[in-house]
């Protein structure tokens, strides 16, 4: 729901989109997210898909705005929904019911039951309207599983994420920038039975956002913009990793397993008044103070570390000609780690900190799929059960990130696991595989919202 | 410690120029503060581009955004902060508190600002003062005979010209002045905040296309606004139009009647083929459409757009226009017979509440939104003070 745009390929400029974004472009750049943990025909068919899926997303009454201010960098590649994902949710099921599909909301899937492969029932827990819940079994012909990853089940990350080398449990300071329900409930309950997985459980799209945010759902909104125009300390207010490597659109998405690997899973960033106005406004005001002293007693770190730190940062500065829009001549010398770009001493006041935690936006474990989105059973694809969305991502995109490709993967998975589930139940081989008089097809999906992918 | 710090700050503010805000100001500036860093619902209205110009919301830009807002909906549908989320963000409806603080706040004379807060009332009593006036004249001049129906009466047995223009002139220049003030306070609050050159032609040219083709409730995507729920509807629209097209053609026919009375000496009654009788006639039904139309809208709309503490404003005004157009289209309908002296005064008294509460009623709001419109199109034209790093 939290999602704000679409990665993509277009051979020419099409309405919102500029210029042109060939298939073998977008192919190399995905290549060089995942490190080569992808697989080739499915992300092609899935990159294919993003240059025709449009007018079939605007049929049913997705509409699209030029790029957002702030994000002019995407406005050649990424084609934004106007109002953002809860207005494409709303469209699509608005949509969908005008077609007759019945939709249950607060129902819950809990468990599935599947028989050598082949897809039998979902039973879900209803929450009805007087707050009391009840219990139902809905069998049917063919399944699509969109009911996303496991970034919301704490428990779960904490298991993979373990404890570090400070005794700490990491994934008890993750925060989590959709919403609450994406628990990995199916991905258990198919791994009991037999699913096959793939995918590292610690990868994760995972950002620098605001220390404030709440647990759930921060969105967007919460991400911090201002790495590159200062530094960024621990907490025991030393420097970890050159916070002027490459433009922040490039960098944002693995600042937020940097923070997940210091100590206490968190850090600061830091600006002086130079940086005012130069970055996305935030949504939490910076704290604030007129000398680099206060600052430091202001957001509890060690004084004289922090002291020493920004003294040693500024007087490594080698000021050339500081330039935001190019990979400029401003850097360090004599630090480590260095600053590569954009490196300004920190002198002029007031000064600024915002707190840093990672933000968890989607997993990357999930069902092994193929091009026909069918879920996969020791090695043989199911005839009637389907995954669409994060629960698959991992298939395409086995780590790493570029923006607008998990809302790709979804919306080209989406339609083809909601077409093979239609064609199964049409199909003449289906009254062997399953009990006649069923229902038609039906798609668990996250009961209110739904994470998949998210902004630039 | 907390309430120390509140008034430390409300100190430094009055000290640098800035007033404090009102609760619901703050509130706006909170809900401002979390959309910028949003961004999504840019491509709905004039509001979200207005608010990426700026970092923070001081009382004048406050008072311009809450203005440029339209209160269409379609930000709340679409966002992903509003209930039952935590940072609770509803923007029409926090727009729509500070817009009524900002009718009140430049409201001529000042003290009549406090209708605002008891429209309803206020538009009772007009409507009422207003109703008896005209009936007592009436039955004052028929000697108490109205409704004895011994003779067919023509408009001007019972009230002259003169005595009407006497009446309504006055009114109608009062109505002139007051939102006239308004209307200059309003600009020199927040051209400061807007680019401070006056509008170019080209920015006066789209400003007006804006207000006169309603630009703003058509979803950014032509499809319409919100009502009931997330569907887009192009009702509001259409209903305004009807609404606003058919009091300015009424408008028009009470002025080419005044032409044709005093320069031509044609004095009324028309025929339905002459120019003051058709613009009136047509006028009247798209006034009484549109504002049916309105009401319905108004009463179906989610329970979360706007203000409802408002309504009784908007459905009085509404109410007032149902009133004037019905009763001119009856009164036209039944000028040959016995109702018509009391339909007459039905009218007159309509129209005279209607003007009385001009300034001081749901009126206003064409007034300050074309002017926050004008204020956007200059401002849009000047460059932006800001230097965000992606652009």
């Amino acid at each position: 729901m939290h999602t704000r745009n679409l990665r993509c390929m277009h051979d020419e400029p099409q309405d919102v989109l500029v210029e042109s974004y060939s298939e073998e472009e977008f192919w190399q750049d995905l290549l060089k997210v995942t490190g080569g943990q992808t697989n080739e025909e499915m992300a092609r068919i899935a990159i294919r898909d993003s240059s025709s899926c449009r007018p079939w997303m605007k049929k049913h009454g997705v509409r699209f705005q030029p790029s957002l201010s702030g994000a002019l960098h995407t406005a050649r590649t990424n084609a934004f929904f106007m109002g953002g994902g809860k207005a494409l949710i709303n469209a699509y099921f608005r949509s969908a019911e005008n077609l007759g599909i019945q939709i249950d909301y607060n129902a819950t899937a809990f468990d599935i039951e599947v028989k050598d492969g082949v897809f039998k029932s979902a039973t879900f827990s209803h929450l009805r309207l007087d707050g009391s819940t009840t219990q139902e079994t809905i069998y049917a012909k063919s399944c699509v599983l969109a009911c996303g990853g496991f970034e919301s089940n704490i428990g779960k990350l904490r298991d993979a994420w373990g404890q570090n080398e400070w005794g700490e449990w990491t994934a008890d300071n993750f925060l989590i920038r959709g919403t609450r329900f994406n628990q990995g409930t199916m991905i258990d309950r198919l791994k009991e039975q037999g699913a096959d997985i793939i995918g590292d459980p610690t990868q994760a799209h995972m950002v620098a956002i605001d220390a404030r945010a709440p647990l759930y759902d921060g969105g967007i909104c919460t991400r911090i913009d201002c790495v590159s125009l200062g530094v960024v300390v621990n907490k025991f207010a030393k420097r970890f990793y050159d916070e002027g490597e490459d433009f922040w659109p490039k960098r944002y998405a693995i600042w937020g397993r940097l923070v997940a690997l210091q100590p206490g899973q968190i850090a600061y960033s830091i600006t002086d008044a130079k940086a005012v106005g130069r970055f996305m406004p935030p949504v939490f005001e910076g704290t604030k103070a007129n000398t680099l002293e206060e600052l430091a007693e202001l957001i509890g770190l060690d004084q004289n570390v922090f002291m020493q730190t920004m003294h040693e940062y500024n007087h490594a500065c080698q000021i050339g000609t500081f330039n935001h829009t190019v990979l400029d001549d401003c850097h360090t010398e004599g630090i480590a780690p260095v600053k590569s770009h954009w490196a300004m001493p920190i002198t002029q006041a007031p000064f600024y900190a915002y707190p840093v935690k990672p933000g968890i936006t989607f997993t990357y474990l999930g069902l092994k799929t193929d091009k026909t989105a069918a879920v996969y059973f020791s090695d043989r694809p199911s005839p009637n059960l389907f995954a669409a969305g994060e629960i698959m991502a991992g298939n395409v995109l086995g780590k790493g990130y570029t923006a607008g490709v998990g809302m790709t993967i979804g919306t080209a998975y989406g339609r083809i696991a909601g077409k093979q589930a239609a064609q199964f139940v049409l199909s003449p081989m289906q009254p062997h595989l399953i009990d006649s008089g069923l229902a038609g097809a039906m798609a668990l999906s996250p009961s209110l919202e739904n994470t998949l992918s998210e902004e630039s | 410690m907390q309430a120390l710090n509140e008034l430390v700050q409300q100190a430094k503010d009055t000290a640098m120029g800035q007033a404090a805000l009102s609760p619901n100001e703050a509130e706006v500036a909170r809900q401002l503060q979390i959309c910028n860093a949003c961004r999504y619902c840019e491509g709905f209205c004039a509001v979200f581009p207005a608010m990426t110009r700026r970092l923070s919301f001081e009382q004048n830009d406050i008072h311009y955004m809450a203005n440029l807002c339209h209160s269409c909906g379609a930000c709340l549908h679409a966002c992903q902060y509003a209930d039952p989320h935590d940072f609770q963000i509803n923007i029409p409806q926090s727009m729509a508190k500070v817009r009524l603080e900002t009718y009140q706040a430049y409201a001529w004379p000042k003290s009549m600002g406090k209708w605002y807060q008891h429209n309803g009332l206020w538009i009772a009593i007009c409507l009422t003062v207003s109703l008896t006036f005209f009936i007592a004249l009436i039955m004052m001049k028929q000697n108490a005979s109205v409704f004895d129906g011994s003779k067919a009466l023509g408009f001007y047995d019972i009230l002259s010209h003169n005595a009407l223009i006497s009446l309504f002139a006055p009114i109608f220049i009062f109505d002139v002045i007051a939102l006239g003030i308004g209307l200059f306070t309003f600009l020199s609050k927040i051209s400061p905040v807007t680019g401070e050159v006056g509008p170019s032609a080209q920015a006066s040219l789209e400003a007006t296309q804006n207000m006169l083709t309603l630009k703003y409730l058509d979803g950014g995507h032509g499809e319409g606004c919100n009502n009931e729920d997330d569907a887009f509807t192009l009702s509001k629209r259409r209903a305004h139009h009807l609404t606003f097209y058919g009091f300015m053609l009424c408008f028009a026919s009470t002025s080419v009647a005044t032409f044709y009375h005093y320069a031509l000496d044609l004095p009324a009654p028309y025929d339905l083929s002459t120019l003051p009788k058709l613009l009136g006639v047509v006028g009247g039904v798209s006034l009484l459409l549109g504002s049916i139309g309105l009401a319905k809208l108004n009463l179906s709309r989610h329970k979360d757009h706007g203000d409802s503490q408002q309504k009784p404003m908007d459905l009085g005004f509404i109410a007032l226009l149902i009133l004037t157009s019905l009763s001119g289209l009856l009164l036209w309908l039944a000028a040959k017979t016995v109702a018509m002296p009391l339909l007459l005064a039905l009218h007159l008294g309509s129209i005279m509440a209607l003007f009385l509460t001009l300034p001081y009623g749901k009126f206003a709001h064409g007034i300050y939104r074309g002017a926050a419109l004008v204020r956007f199109a200059v401002e849009k034209r000047q460059p932006s003070r800001l230097i965000l790093k992606e652009d």
